[in-house]
């Protein structure tokens, strides 16, 4: 498939070309952060909090400490003073950093299952582990906050006295659980009702997950002679986390470096520091390296899952199908301290697929005794989409309206104010629903026994700053460094990009990750802004780097630099072309000598917004004596605009459904009092290759018209449509409506057992 | 402090003689004593599959197995593949097929996929499904190692007639 933009054919854009990076990671040789280990290093453990709540009255390390090879003990004591307490060292999502270093290690209290409180160097991981068992940590067991509903209750405990609700009304007086409180209106919502022929109200919960990279977390960091940290680790986002722990470590940020090493997947969940934090109070103890691996438990337990939440939604609408009035009310939980903003903005957002006459949302932040919630693809949005997109599946049944009849006709059309006041981009919605509706996905006949569900997914991105730049060498080959941290075919999306402005094939140009010495600020890999931002700053740093080229070979042609053509590797001049030099010439002429070295830098950010949009479509069976589903085929639309590389982009539609699809029916966290008792990858239980189709990935729609390449994001949306598009296959093929995620089979059997006990609500 | 002790086994088809810790799996013998740091750890109780590799033959978890048990044996991790710089073809297959995203758990699979077209040279998708389901994969959805795996028994076939 040949990709055009403004009439212009692409020659690498568009190619579904193999990684640049792939045989070294298929013949074992990429180095992910555990594989890294410096001469002299030693290996830390964390000891963890067995209490969801407790004060911590004392800790002694004198035993482990006399333990051969124990090196240094740490603890929340070690910690120097916080001078910006109040810092957003988030990124992506707002949080403090006082909150953020009390959820790292503990001080005084520890505030959930698996929070740090101390933690060991040795000069063996045995030796380490060995130790943790000889640190004697007395607690003081306190009132434990595991449920975000009773969190909210004026009668619960208080996890943090000095905490107040936030709300465009300011803060509230009295100490709360209640973070966060946003509140989004229009239109009159008690008319909107009562214009409404039918009323649907309805209640969702959705259970908290992980994100499930398959790489535990890991770090080894060291500290020079002169006071300089140098960090190396599995990071989306490694100018974030400089700037996080020079903030609570107080360092300058000149002291703090960053090298992002392989990242073994992330999802959001590798966005902020995790082990980083009590591994550098250890190096700065011992005066070596010191390397942490996170171990599969304390990836469930500490790291940051995506929030449980509760939600509540009322639809009214005409007997068309029109809806006349929208209210929703969403709870998340944030875990031990406030920051999941991005969430209820993020679900706010999503709501703008819909026309309603009248519109109320209410969203609320809750701090609990978990550990810190985190983004994971689409940041709440599955959430989001759940409750809403089952609501709208049931209005369709009760009006006996196609499903996707009745979201083309309430469907927004670009430029619609959206929920959050903003201008809606293009989308391409009800043409792409209409695409759906007509495809054999959706429009063939269904086998006996099955049932189809669709749900939509739409949210915006490409928020942030990113940075790259392109050197020439002497032979006419090119060297790209990108500030974005590869998470699955970052580098050959953008050697595509810079191969295709500055002429030349993808084997002339080599790219690395920088590292945060070595390229300019770039933030995060997330919010599916790399394709977007990150190219964007790819295409200005080759278009850079081809302008100093022509102003060279002008100044060896003794033209202006107007006058210089370039085409096929070789400049030339317009009117003579006769009069002409070769890219690896010039090079030659140029890069080690005469004017020297030619080094283009594109800085991209404050883009304007870009919208992705999926729909899926799910069909399933449902073993009505084991509740069991099975996902029988799994169909995937989506819009990538301008798909730089084709096959990296279903990778991430498929990816993603995938991820999705666990969250419907299988994963999810099991307490006992704020205890998590399924912390490991058989109890936690991820799609297997036994639990998917084959996923169909199609594209659909146009390029963006935001932005200079017309590329969309890719990476999350996909996560978004398979909660509700599996719990409405449920109710086509059963007739029973799940309200709970994951709709696990005990869910789903003991709901068609009320339904079959006739008390069908 | 804990009592060390000689090893001897085979590795990628050379002979090794290491001091190891008794506690120690083979994945941490692997990986910490002897630098070969293809093998991946996903979550050391056997639920990931991302430290597949084959001893004698046959595959195995090597956070599940001690690296005592390793006397006289013969191990293949991901390094042992490849011919010098020449790819084995189911490594090939999974580049071709993009049945990689982040990598972390190709090492592994890449395992179980040569263990498996050993036994079954031309596995239907259900028998690939089966026979990798001990192989946790987060980033692909499956589709694309599948397709890998189909497409590496077509070259391993046609490399053998
Ligand atoms: S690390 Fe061995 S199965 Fe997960
Ligand atoms: S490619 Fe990332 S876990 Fe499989």
């Amino acid at each position: 498939m040949t990709q055009t933009r403004q009439g212009k054919e692409f020659k690498i854009i568009g190619q579904g070309i193999p990684r640049v990076d792939s045989v070294e990671r298929v013949n074992g040789k990429a180095v992910f952060s555990a594989d890294l280990t410096l001469q002299g290093t030693l290996h830390g453990k964390i000891l963890r909090s067995p209490y969801p709540h407790a004060r911590i009255k004392r800790i002694d390390a004198a035993k482990a400490l006399q333990l051969p090879g124990v090196k240094a003990v740490i603890t929340g004591a070690d910690l120097p003073p916080l001078v910006q307490d109040t810092a957003n060292v988030g990124g992506e999502t707002a949080v403090q950093a006082g909150y953020m270093r009390q959820f790292l290690l503990a001080e005084d209290r520890a505030l959930f299952h698996g929070h740090p409180v101390a933690a060991v160097a040795a000069t063996t991981p045995q030796i380490a582990e060995d130790a943790l068992s000889l640190i004697e940590v007395e607690y003081e067991p306190l009132p434990v906050v595991d449920d975000i509903l009773e969190a909210m209750k004026p009668d619960s405990p208080v996890i943090h006295p000095e905490l107040r609700t936030k709300s465009l009304a300011g803060a509230s007086k009295d100490p709360t659980n209640v973070a966060l409180h946003v509140v989004a209106e229009r239109g009159d919502l008690a008319k909107g009702f009562e214009d409404a022929d039918l009323v649907i109200e309805r209640e969702y919960f959705v259970d908290m997950v992980h994100q499930g990279y398959i790489e535990p977390q890991a770090c080894t960091v060291v500290v020079d002679s002169d006071g300089h940290m140098t960090m190396y680790n599995s990071t989306q986002a490694a100018f974030r986390q400089k700037i996080q722990i020079a903030t609570l470590l107080d360092m300058p940020q000149s002291k703090v470096k960053v090298v992002p090493l392989e990242i073994g997947g992330g999802f959001g969940g590798k966005s902020p520091t995790v082990p980083e934090l009590p591994t550098a109070l250890l190096a700065l103890k011992t005066g070596q390296p010191v390397k942490t691996v996170l171990s599969r438990t304390e990836v469930f337990l500490a790291t940051g899952p995506a929030p449980d939440s509760y939600s509540y939604v009322k639809i009214g609408a005409k007997r068309n199908g029109q809806i006349t009035a929208l209210q929703a009310k969403y709870v998340l939980n944030c875990g031990c301290v406030p920051g999941a903003g991005l969430t209820i903005n993020n679900i706010l957002v999503g709501y703008s697929l819909y026309k309603a006459g009248a519109f109320r949302f209410d969203g609320y932040e809750v701090v609990t005794n978990k550990s810190r919630t985190l983004p994971y693809r689409a940041p709440g949005m599955p959430n989001g989409a759940f409750a809403i997109e089952s609501a709208m599946d049931e209005l369709a049944q009760a009006l006996g309206i196609d499903p996707l009849d009745l979201r083309i006709l309430n469907a927004s059309e670009d430029g619609d104010i959206m929920t959050d006041g903003k201008k809606l981009p293009s989308t391409g919605l009800k043409a792409t629903l209409k695409q759906v509706k007509a495809h054999p996905a959706w429009a063939s006949p269904l086998l006996p026994g099955r049932g189809r569900g669709v749900a939509v997914g739409m949210r915006l991105e490409g928020a942030g700053v990113s940075s790259a730049h392109i050197t020439a060498n002497t032979d006419g080959t090119f060297n790209l460094v990108i500030g974005s941290v590869d998470l699955t075919g970052t580098r050959t999306t953008m050697v595509q990009i810079a191969a295709e402005t500055l002429g030349i094939d993808v084997s002339d140009i080599s790219v690395s990750v920088g590292d945060t010495d070595s390229v300019g600020f770039t933030d995060g890999s997330w919010g599916s802004r790399i394709t977007y931002v990150t190219g964007a700053a790819v295409l200005k740093a080759a278009q850079e780097t081809l302008r100093q080229l022509k102003e060279r070979a002008a100044l060896r042609l003794r033209v202006e630099p107007s006058a210089i053509e370039y085409r096929d590797r070789v400049f030339y001049v317009a009117d003579n072309p006769e009069q002409r030099i070769s890219l690896a010439d010039l090079c030659r002429a140029n890069v080690g000598q005469g004017a020297g070295a030619i080094i283009g830098y594109g800085v991209a950010g404050g883009m304007q917004l870009v919208s992705s949009l999926a729909v899926h479509v799910g069909e399933v069976e449902v073993d009505r004596e084991t509740g069991k589903v099975y996902v029988v085929k799994y169909t995937a639309f989506q819009n990538p605009g301008l798909a730089i590389n084709p096959v990296e982009v279903q990778g991430q539609m498929q990816g993603g459904a995938a991820q999705g699809v666990g969250w419907a029916l299988w994963e999810g966290y099991y307490w006992n009092k704020g205890q998590l008792v399924n912390a490991n990858f058989l109890d936690y239980r991820m799609p297997t290759f036994l639990d998917l189709p084959m996923i169909d990935a199609v594209f659909v729609g146009e390029p963006a018209k935001e932005g200079p390449l017309g590329v969309r994001g890719v990476g999350e949306i996909s996560i978004v449509p398979p909660l509700p598009a599996i719990g409405n296959a449920i109710s086509a093929a059963t007739g029973v409506r799940m309200t709970q995620a994951p709709m696990t089979s005990q869910r789903v059997l003991s709901a068609l057992q009320q339904h079959n006990g006739g008390s069908s609500s | 402090m804990r009592q060390r002790r000689l090893l001897g086994l085979e590795v990628n088809g050379t002979a090794a003689q290491i001091a190891v810790d008794p506690s120690q799996t083979l994945l941490q013998v692997l990986r910490d004593e002897l630098s070969l740091t293809g093998t991946k750890e996903g979550c050391s109780n056997g639920n990931c599959g991302a430290c597949t590799v084959l001893v004698d033959g046959v595959s195995v978890l090597s956070c599940l197995t001690l690296g005592m048990e390793m006397e006289g044996k013969s191990v293949l991790t991901v390094e042992g593949l490849a011919q010098g710089t020449r790819l084995h073809p189911v490594q090939q297959a999974y580049i071709e097929e993009a049945g990689l995203q982040c990598g972390y758990c190709t090492p592994g699979l890449i395992m179980s996929t040569v263990y498996l077209l050993k036994r079954i040279p031309n596995p239907t998708e259900q028998e690939i499904r089966l026979n990798l389901a001990g192989n946790l994969c987060r980033c692909t959805g499956y589709d694309k190692i599948i397709r890998s795996v189909q497409s590496a028994a077509k070259m391993l076939q046609e490399v053998q007639s």
